[in-house]
């Protein structure tokens, strides 16, 4: 199998706080500042460029713009750090942090300290997105308190990749939020249970049941889990499936984004199936003892 | 595409509304009765996907709302995954997801309605028909605001039907819709600032709106035939010359975007005008779709000509029902006499139009937003770049303008460039539409060739009411900015509302008196911005809430605090918010607080 190779690209120059950066034709401004906060930014998705946590400030544009969607163009001279990209990234922090529950975001805890965000400075009294867990099928757990509507789930689950088109934003401005057709259970939808939306979700939103039941009991340790990448048995497809094990146990399985075969997405049977491994290993201890 | 649905069937009279809009199904595959034949072949539906809005609106109309039955079949016939429609339908206010009576009466709390009594009026219909619900719900500005306090009575059924209150009493008496010119004080007597000054206005009240030989007799399709032998470059030279800028808000000049749009190697490319009209004190665009409809047919005729489309599409606000009939009725008859279709004017240039319906969102009259409508999508602003001229409507070259815009090309064209530039000043050519609104004598909509001042406005509508003194103006609507009573000299054009901080935004001029609660005022402002958001972006959806929240705490009790977090907030909401609601959402409550002292001085509220 030969890949080809995409013909030459041009390559522009910035400058970023001051230092000219080039970059190939195409490139956003995010590639040139890798550091920048992302939230709804995926790096299998098209940009929705919804959370504008990445906002950097271009010279001559009169508001400040997305680095994870806005092109680089030559001779754009970008700030990442300046007052006005200081206090919009604090802000949306803020108006994020007092709205949705960021306690399983990573990097938002890091991102808030960073910006000196106050996210309780709206007080006690302000709307909050919380509410009851949806847990309805054996597989994933939908918590949309902890959603920040970065739209991910629904791109990956619509024409982006897998094209069952079991989910959508539904309502309108702060009433909007993540639907099944009148708000079905997930069982009485067009769910195929591939969790495409589980492994793009960037809030722990959507999460393994797994993963949600022993965070439940306390026994969620992501420090002492190893991860390892094989390739799936079910079919001939060869997806890579990285599988993280905490004591012996395989509690959640991703697939690398950068797999040419898979992008990150996986079937129910690569994504789900190991609770048959498991189940059945049980099974087989229980007959030998 | 491989859908999946659930077990829901429509009534026999969903499935006949629906199947009025898209004809009968083809086959069982699409919702049909299944036969023999559906076995052997498997057929998927169209895409068409842009006819979701206006089957969603089929069933509305006839039914009242929406079931999971009529949702489904729409999702059959049109393939379209039914969580897609879901979102789409639960996107739009005028939409019901829930059984409700088949009338439902609109009431506008709404600025202008709220400075002129639509508390008391929601007082005494809650006395009666109880809370706001299903029967009875506050509605933002309807576009009526020259009649305030308005209501809107929308009626299901077979066809369905509507009844327009204003000034709306507190028993809400029927009586007959006013004609279209009793919104338009100039045209009801003669002298300076009078009805034969009128240029965009001078046809309402003085033709048969539904009578295109009426429109022809007054100069009408000249311009079209002068457009003719100018050549598209020729019509795109006389607008850039004649200095036209955008009437929609964002004043951008109106040649360049048909120049750039006519450019475009990709085709087809669509004209869209934008009727979506709902910036709260606004109704110019409905008082010449109403009263001249004619002549925003044959403008969109022009430019479609100038800038090489084959289709136009009306983007219409839901909530105008008159305006709707009335343009139905002269597409029709420009059709039968060869004004629309395939050789228009016996010219070899083909040109159609068709009017789309909004559904209750104002959001939607944002630019981008309004082709993810069309397109059946969920109305979110897309982010730019590309520009519409480049990829707009189905991902094609695409001009859009407001109404007021359009129907200015017909001047132009007949009088010629200069003649035109000559009214005006340098900055702002011609003549503009005024949204006069509130505590003044004589409220309606005004045209003044562009100089004259604020002032001057106000004169002309009599001033405030006996007895009462000015306290603020709002220009340019909930997304302007307030002026003072010292300020009435600001000359009413794009350059000198900017040089004074603010703004003519779609003409907006409401009134306050030192009878309005300003506070109140601003209230609502906060609240219609958090209603409208399309929730896309974190800056709006969550800063328009903060926003509304910390000026109910303000009302109670000002705080230094809170001001310091209002100024922060807006300062996100216009630096990072994806589109132009965000981003002005602020403008008003600044200059309340910057400007007339509210929450800061003594005298406030
Ligand atoms: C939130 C929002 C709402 C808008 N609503 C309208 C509207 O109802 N009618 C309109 O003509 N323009 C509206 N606009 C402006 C349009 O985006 C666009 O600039 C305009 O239609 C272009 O036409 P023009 O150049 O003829 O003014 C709105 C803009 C925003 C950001
Ligand atoms: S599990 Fe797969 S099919 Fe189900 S909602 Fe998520 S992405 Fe869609
Ligand atoms: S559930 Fe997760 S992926 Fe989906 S919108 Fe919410 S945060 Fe994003
Ligand atoms: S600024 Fe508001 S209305 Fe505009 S895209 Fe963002 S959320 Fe939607
Ligand atoms: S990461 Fe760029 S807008 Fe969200
Ligand atoms: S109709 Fe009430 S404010 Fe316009």
């Amino acid at each position: 199998m030969s890949v080809p190779l995409p013909p030459p690209r041009r390559l522009v120059e910035i400058t970023v706080d001051g230092e000219p950066v080039r970059l190939p034709e195409g490139s956003t401004i995010l590639d040139a500042c890798q550091d920048t906060p992302t939230l709804c930014y995926g790096d299998t998705l098209t940009p929705k460029n919804a959370c504008r946590v990445c906002v950097v400030e271009v010279e001559g544009s009169r508001t400040l713009v997305p680095a994870c969607s806005r092109r680089a163009e030559e001779g754009m001279k970008v700030s990442t750090d300046s007052e006005r990209v200081r206090h919009s990234r604090k802000l949306v922090l803020e108006l994020l942090g007092s709205s949705v529950d960021l306690s399983t975001t990573p990097g938002a805890a890091e991102w808030i300290a960073e910006y000196d965000a106050d996210p309780q400075r709206f007080g006690q009294e302000a709307a909050t997105v919380e509410q009851p867990v949806k847990v309805d099928n054996d597989l994933y757990v939908r918590d949309y308190g902890k959603c920040i509507m970065c739209y991910k789930c629904v791109d990956a689950c619509g024409d982006q990749w897998q094209n069952s088109f079991a989910i959508t934003v539904a309502g309108r401005g702060f009433d909007s939020h993540i639907s099944t057709e009148h708000d079905a259970p997930l069982t009485d939808s067009a769910c195929v249970y591939c969790g495409n939306c589980v492994e793009v979700c960037p809030t722990g939103a959507l999460s393994f049941k797994t993963e949600f039941d022993m965070r439940a009991a306390g026994t969620w340790h992501e420090e002492e889990q190893t991860q390892t990448t094989t390739i799936c048995a079910y079919c001939g497809v060869g997806c890579n499936l990285t599988l993280h094990v905490q004591d012996n146990e395989i509690v959640k399985v991703t697939s690398p984004h950068d797999n040419p075969v898979t992008h990150g997405n996986l079937c129910i049977k690569g994504r789900f199936g190991f609770q048959h491994v498991q189940n059945g290993r049980s099974a087989k201890q229980t007959q030998k003892d | 595409m491989d859908l999946r649905f659930r077990d829901t069937e429509p009534t026999d009279e969903e499935r006949a509304a629906i199947d009025a809009l898209l004809g009968p199904p083809a086959s069982g595959w699409v919702g049909g009765a299944r036969t023999d034949d559906d076995l052997r072949f498997a057929a998927a539906g169209e895409q068409e996907r842009d006819l979701l809005l206006p089957a969603l609106h089929a069933v509305n109309d006839r039914i009242g709302w929406i079931s999971e039955g009529a949702l489904d079949y729409i999702c059959r016939r049109l393939t379209v995954p039914p969580a897609d429609a879901y979102g789409v339908a639960t996107f739009y206010s005028m939409f019901s997801l829930k059984p409700r009576p088949s009338r439902v009466l609109h009431v506008c709390t709404d600025l202008v309605c709220e400075a002129r009594g639509a508390a008391g009026l929601c007082a005494s219909l809650e006395e009666r028909l109880g809370p706001p619900g299903l029967s009875w719900q506050r509605s933002p500005c309807l576009g009526l605001c020259e009649r305030a306090p308005a209501a809107l009575a929308l009626e299901a059924g077979d066809p369905p039907a509507h009844a327009v209150y204003g000034p709306a009493d507190a028993a809400l008496t029927e009586f007959a819709e006013p004609p279209v010119e009793a919104a338009v004080p100039q045209s009801l007597h003669s002298g300076p600032g009078a009805g034969d000054e009128l240029v965009l206005l001078r046809r309402v009240g003085v033709v048969d709106p539904g009578s295109l030989d009426d429109y022809r007799s007054t100069d009408g399709y000249a311009a079209l035939r002068r457009a003719f032998t100018l050549g598209p470059a020729g019509i795109i030279r006389e607008v850039l010359d004649a200095g036209l800028v955008g009437r929609g808000g964002a004043a951008f000049p109106t040649g360049r975007k048909w120049e750039a749009t006519a450019r475009q190697p990709d085709h087809p490319h669509y004209l869209v005008c934008n009727a979506d009209e709902s910036e709260p004190g606004t109704f110019k665009d409905r008082v010449i779709m109403e009263g001249d409809p004619f002549a925003l047919i044959e403008a969109m005729t022009i430019a479609a000509y100038a800038t090489g489309c084959r289709k136009g599409y009306i983007y219409l606000r839901g909530e105008y029902p008159r305006a709707f009939h009335r343009l139905t009725g002269a597409i029709a008859a420009a059709r039968a006499r060869g004004l629309l279709g395939d050789d228009v004017m016996g010219q070899g240039f083909a040109f159609d139009i068709e009017i789309r319906r909004g559904a209750g969102a104002y959001i939607c009259g944002e630019e981008t937003a309004i082709f993810n409508s069309i397109e059946g999508q969920r109305g979110e602003p897309r982010s730019k770049p590309p520009f519409p001229v480049e990829k707009g409507l189905f991902g094609k070259p695409t001009v859009v303008n407001n109404v007021e815009t359009l129907v200015n090309v017909l001047p132009i064209l007949l009088s010629g460039a200069s003649a035109y530039a000559a009214t005006g000043t340098e900055g702002s050519t011609g003549t503009k539409l005024f949204c006069l609104s509130g505590n003044v004598r004589r409220p309606g909509l005004y045209e003044l060739p562009f100089g004259a001042t604020l002032r001057d406005l106000l004169d002309l509508a009599g001033g405030v009411p006996e007895g009462r003194s000015l306290r603020a103006v709002l220009l340019g609507g909930a997304a302007g900015a307030f002026v003072r009573p010292d300020e009435l000299d600001i000359p009413l054009t794009f350059e000198g509302t900017r040089a004074a901080g603010t703004t003519l935004g779609s003409g907006v001029v409401l009134v306050l008196d030192d009878g309005a609660d300003l506070v109140k005022i601003l209230l609502r402002i906060a609240e219609f911005f958090r209603d409208e958001s399309c929730g896309q972006c974190v800056p709006c959806r969550v800063g328009t809430v903060r926003q509304e929240e910390a000026l109910h705490r303000l009302a109670i009790k000002p705080q230094a605090g809170d001001l310091t977090l209002l100024r922060e907030v807006g300062q996100v909401m216009r630096d990072a918010s994806i589109c132009g609601l965000g981003q002005t959402a602020w403008n008003a409550v600044e200059s309340a607080i910057d400007r007339l002292g509210v929450f800061t001085s003594e005298e406030a509220s």
